[in-house]
């Protein structure tokens, strides 16, 4: 009996996936995470004037995450200039790390976006198993990419992307 | 798993797709999104290390997640399978089924969910539930949780539920209420200056079957938190106390518990300074009095030390003792201006910091009581005390430079003490104290490609010695990538145990898949996420991770 409700679960979520997934379009969950001075902040307002949106999930101890960070940054006026893209940093630290997002994004001089999803919440809803992951979301606020990890360079494929979005 | 709730959740999915028939948007609006996540291993031989074969040969860890969105509502099934568990999870896991599910609701008002949740008040000291998988962590609640949002930045909690403990639930109920607010967000919304106060209050029941002792079946804790922001300024702290809890972890003690955490920081352009300090005084809090290692945790004490990426900086890594401890971490971030004589081109940032963490002071109760005697109220300490026992100390420093547009490099050294007889439980072994350099060069070319290479060494007269590391790894951005490395403890004082780990990878990742493959050896070792850590043994194998997100 147990075996049957679990299979019938799974085949209803199945059957809605390949419905849903026909139609596209997907939005950002609803999850309240806060902003770097502890407002709370519900993750169906993040927009960008219906521009472009990196959205990416790091953590302070990530390297990889870090380098991507890094990367961006040293092209960020020249990607916000062709395709008026923001970029929205979700920073997945806990307890342990949290307090070191301030100081270590301030000292490094980015200007991003930058959010604490401390319990992982916004993490699990996106379906992210890893960091660094990264989506595109276009000017309606609907995923169109995502990539998980980073390598040095894999930042010109985000910028193909983004250029993608802007000519149409 | 219980069958009354996955009933439940089958029969209001059903009522979900009935009424789904009734409307189209119920399919063509909803999001649907989830992964897979998937590690095996074959495992291979090779006793000097203590690497073993396993009954099986062959280990893997498979989770997946199917999440359904539809406006507020949502509901979400996980299944989880160890065919049988990789090496250095525990038993308890092997099997299959869904480990996880729950239907939620939530607006700008509110959030209800039924079935498993995570949650956390604060910072943690009192309650926090999570899942790492990493760690084979997942200290879910099974219940019901509701948040409300009354005003702007006032939120409110209420849970209740029990933990997951492998597959089943542990045997303590866990009631717990959370308060927090805003101060400004709502009085002055443009304010630049914001402040935070909040408060916990968690409960567990368990049933008193000892035969011996008269345990407390209704333990609380309490915690109250405030932090300010203002410009670059930030302070924080937050206290917790807790009833007398005697339990398996504190030597089965009547003594309450109690735990500060402060962090204060200051950051502008350029440069970020960072304090915290924690003292912590028998405040392990479980959702069971019997559980121990990482198993049903509701506290959440991570430790106050620097969080290592490369991996022989972090062959040591220090782990808090809840039962007991006093601690200080200071850090700066600096960054050299761009464009300067120093700081070359493209700016050069420097990492330095510096932790520290000792015993509490804990004093006999009476002259014939010896301290943390069972079934007494085990020792007297005062608050903020800090005992003659170190733990733990580092001073750690890391330079991270952009040479040109193509080459980058990090060098850092970190100076290390570490109390493996109290960390590990290894009772009578001498502490490490241990120096450690690496340095890493990436040199990018031809657009998308690049080379890194990464040395490493450790240098301690303790434990196993010396131990020296090399990798190499090229990159073809943003697919491909191949690394070789070799760690090889060449100072191991017992010379058949001069051993080196070979391994070797290859990942591709497209869009949100990702594949790896890795061959070789490792070392036996401490993996830590946040403030947990794991023991894993050494192992010599062959693996395939495949993880994907849609």
């Amino acid at each position: 009996m147990k075996r049957i409700l679990i299979l019938s679960t799974l085949s209803l979520f199945v059957f809605f996936t390949l419905q849903a997934q026909s139609t596209g379009g997907k939005k950002l969950p609803s999850v309240t995470i806060k902003t770097l001075d502890g407002k709370t902040f519900n993750t169906t307002q993040i927009s960008n004037n219906g521009k472009p949106i990196i959205l990416s999930f790091w953590a302070s101890w990530c390297r990889p995450c870090l380098k991507e960070m890094a990367a961006i940054s040293d092209l960020y006026d020249d990607w916000q200039d062709q395709t008026g893209v923001k970029l929205v940093a979700v920073s997945i630290d806990d307890a342990r790390t949290v307090n070191n997002v301030r100081p270590l994004v301030n000292a490094r001089g980015w200007e991003f976006e930058f959010y604490l999803d401390t319990n992982s919440d916004f993490k699990r809803a996106m379906g992210v198993n890893d960091v660094p992951h990264t989506f595109i979301l276009n000017g309606k606020g609907e995923i169109v990419y995502q990539h998980t990890s980073y390598t040095e360079g894999s930042e010109k494929e985000l910028f193909k992307k983004l250029k993608e979005l802007a000519g149409n | 798993m219980n069958l009354k709730i996955t009933r439940i959740i089958a029969a209001i999915a059903l009522l979900l797709l009935s009424k789904a028939s009734f409307s189209q948007d119920f399919i063509d609006k909803a999001n649907i999104s989830g992964n897979i996540y998937s590690e095996a291993s074959y495992y291979l031989e090779d006793t000097l290390i203590g690497a073993y074969k396993t009954r099986e040969n062959i280990g893997a860890n498979i989770y997946g997640n199917i999440l359904y969105r539809y406006k507020g509502l949502s509901a979400g099934v996980r299944y989880e399978a160890y065919l049988p568990q990789l090496v250095g999870f525990d038993s308890k896991f092997e099997g299959m089924g869904i480990a996880h599910r729950y239907v939620s609701y939530s607006d700008s008002l509110f959030d209800v969910s039924i079935g498993n949740y995570y949650e956390q008040f604060g910072s943690g000291l009192v309650l926090r539930t999570y899942e790492d998988k990493n760690l084979g962590i997942d200290n879910a609640l099974d219940g019901f949780r509701a948040v409300i949002r009354p005003l702007k930045g006032v939120t409110l909690k209420a849970v209740i539920g029990k933990q997951r403990y492998y597959w089943e639930s542990g045997p303590g109920t866990v009631r717990g209420l959370d308060a927090e607010w805003n101060v400004l967000q709502l009085l002055k919304p443009e304010s630049a200056t914001n402040i935070l106060v909040g408060g916990s209050a968690v409960s567990r029941y368990q049933p008193d079957d000892d035969p011996l002792y008269i345990l407390p079946e209704n333990v609380a804790a309490y915690a109250g938190r405030m932090s300010l922001t203002s410009g670059g300024f930030f302070v924080s702290g937050e206290y917790a106390q807790k009833i007398n809890d005697p339990s398996a972890t504190n030597s089965t003690i009547y003594k309450s518990g109690q735990a500060l955490v402060a962090t204060t920081s200051y950051s502008q352009k350029g440069i970020g300074i960072l304090f915290t300090g924690k003292w912590v005084d028998n405040m392990d809090f479980r959702s069971s009095r019997n559980a121990t290692s990482n198993d049903l945790t509701l506290s959440y004490i991570p430790s106050t030390s620097l969080q290592h990426t490369y991996s022989l900086p972090g062959m040591y890594p220090y782990a808090t003792q809840p039962t007991g401890e006093a601690s200080l971490m200071g850090q700066v971030n600096y960054q050299i201006r761009k464009n300067s004589k120093l700081g070359g081109k493209y700016g050069t940032n420097i990492q330095l910091s510096a932790s520290v963490a000792n015993s509490i002071n804990k004093q006999k109760l009476n002259d014939t009581t010896e301290i943390e005697t069972p079934g007494t109220l085990g020792y007297k300490t005062s608050f903020l005390s800090i005992g003659n026992e170190k733990y733990f100390h580092e001073v750690a420093l890391e330079i991270s430079r952009k040479i040109n547009k193509n080459l980058k490099t990090v060098a850092g050294a970190t100076t290390q003490f570490y109390n493996l007889a109290k960390i590990q439980g290894h009772p009578g072994e001498e502490s490490v104290r241990a120096l450690v350099v690496y340095a890493d060069v990436s040199y990018k070319f031809l657009e998308s490609q690049n080379i890194r290479i990464e040395a490493q060494h450790l240098s301690t007269k303790q434990d196993n010695g010396n131990w020296a590391m090399l990798l190499a790894e090229y990159s073809i951005a943003p697919r491909w990538s191949f690394a070789i490395s070799d760690q090889f403890n060449y100072g191991n004082p017992e010379n058949e145990r001069r051993k080196h780990y070979y391994l070797g990878s290859v990942s591709y990742s497209h869009a949100s898949h990702r594949v790896s493959v890795r061959f070789g050896k490792q070392s036996e070792g401490v993996v830590c996420i946040g403030g947990v850590c794991r023991l894993v043994p050494a192992s010599y194998a062959a693996s395939v991770v495949l993880s994907t997100s849609f």
